[in-house]
């Protein structure tokens, strides 16, 4: 079960090509996880407690805005990563993640992995440096999001 | 720096007018409305004439009385009849050619400046990117790749960003370019629940395009920002830049490169351009307009 988990592990986009061992020591932390559609990964203020790495389906990210009910700020699709605030205190999420559609992930303990990260600086290292990889990719995206970029976008 | 050199093109508007400044009186004959904001114009010219055009070049719209504006064709070569144009109202003149009921008169001349290319594409992979009202001097490209795929001849590709799911235009057309066998994803920037698509930067579709970078042709328009994104990602995909085709807008507004207000580096935007190569173009996109 381990190997298994190990190799969906390893082919995931988020830890694609790190050394050996590395992806295997993630799947240590790891179980595989399914949700029908309609269903929360994550739900704001709870405990921020899991990795998900999507295999398959879509997640929609979405937040309460009074006045304006709920929006989705942003879908995420098999390769991403879903959910980094277990990354820093006080784990807890900020958004909420529901399935559209039935979603296959592999579901990783935050905890554990930090465990192991602590324990084990260079593989920590390794983690935040792919973490931050696509953290950035992320608030790039979002600054440009925040222009409205079509909002007033061409003379026409 | 100064503008280039060359003479400028003193094609006259083919609408019958006397002069490349002068505008051709059409009709108002058809009004669709796309969006709160977007309306598609068809407008017939006088009697007579044509006007001429090709897929991403533009035409000086006139509303009398309140000014010009340069937009681009939206039709597409397979259309025939009327001269098309989308119109998004964003300011004085946009405002009153959006009000242009049926029956109205609209002065025309142009086409004006570059176009897509699309006779040269041969058999390359195509990718399009629009962003909002980007798809329109897009569409009439889109429309003659899709009449030709199946016929030995790339793939079609179309990657749209919209703001919210009712500000997507076209909705017919994207219908029609799945039919057609071209691959169209859609991503807008915020949705409410029940939207089932993708919410997020037009960027996010193109890892899932499987387009052959050594040779594929990509065609962009709307806000640079976006274009210098997306140009960006299509070169880390390995795709030449000089296949990289964007449409630039600046300030144009005699449209026939005597004015000099859309000059952009050492070009004119309306005569070199609003259609550019990458490798002419992308440095010069980051420069302030005056």
């Amino acid at each position: 079960m381990i190997e298994d988990l190990a190799g969906l592990v390893a082919r995931h986009p988020l830890l694609e090509g790190l050394p050996g061992g590395i992806p295997e020591r993630v799947a240590g932390c790891a179980r595989n996880v399914v949700f029908d559609a309609g269903a929360l990964l994550l739900a704001e203020g709870e405990p921020a407690d899991t990795l998900y790495l999507l295999r398959r389906g879509r997640v929609a990210l979405e937040v309460h805005s009074p006045g304006r009910g709920t929006l989705v700020i942003e879908t995420l699709d098999a390769g991403a990563a879903v959910g980094w605030s277990w990354l820093f205190p006080p784990y807890r999420w900020h958004l909420d993640a529901r399935a559209i559609g039935p979603v296959g992930a592999v579901a990783v303990d935050a905890r554990c992995l930090r465990d192991k990260a602590d324990a084990d600086p260079a593989f920590g290292y390794e983690l935040m440096k792919r973490v931050s990889a696509v953290l950035l990719d992320r608030l790039q995206a979002t600054r440009l999001r925040l222009l409205d970029l079509y909002g007033n976008d061409r003379l026409a | 720096m100064t503008a280039s050199p060359e003479a400028p093109a003193l094609r006259s508007g083919q609408g019958g007018g006397t002069g490349p400044l002068v505008p051709s009186p059409c009709r108002v004959v058809g009004r669709r409305v796309e969006t709160d904001d977007v309306v598609t114009l068809l407008l017939e010219p006088p009697p007579g004439s044509s006007l001429a055009w090709r897929p991403g070049q533009f035409n000086m719209l006139t509303a009398f009385g309140v000014g010009e504006a340069a937009i681009s064709v939206s039709g597409a070569p397979r259309e025939l009849g009327p001269l098309r144009h989308t119109v998004r109202d964003v300011g004085a003149v946009t405002h009153a050619l959006c009000r242009a009921p049926v029956g109205s008169v609209l002065g025309v001349r142009g086409a004006y400046g570059t176009d897509w290319g699309v006779d040269e594409i041969g058999d390359a992979d195509v990718v399009v990117v629009a962003g909002g009202i980007g798809l329109a001097p897009l569409r009439g490209a889109i429309w003659t790749i899709a009449d030709r795929l199946g016929a030995g001849g790339g793939r079609l590709f179309v990657a749209i960003g919209a703001r919210l799911p009712d500000q997507v235009v076209f909705g017919d057309d994207l219908a029609a370019w799945r039919e057609a066998g071209a691959e169209v994803a859609l991503t807008v920037d915020a949705a409410a629940p029940g939207w089932n698509g993708p919410v997020g930067l037009v960027t996010t579709l193109l890892p899932k395009m499987a387009f052959d970078p050594g040779r594929t042709v990509a065609m962009l328009c709307g806000p640079e920002i976006m274009m210098r994104f997306v140009a960006r990602d299509l070169l880390d995909r390995g795709v030449d830049p000089a296949r990289i085709r964007v449409s630039i807008e600046r300030n144009m507004q005699c449209g026939v490169g005597l004015c000099g207000h859309c000059q952009l580096g050492p070009l004119l935007v309306c005569r070199d351009g609003p259609v550019l190569a990458y490798h002419r173009v992308g440095e010069l996109m980051t420069e302030r307009e005056r």
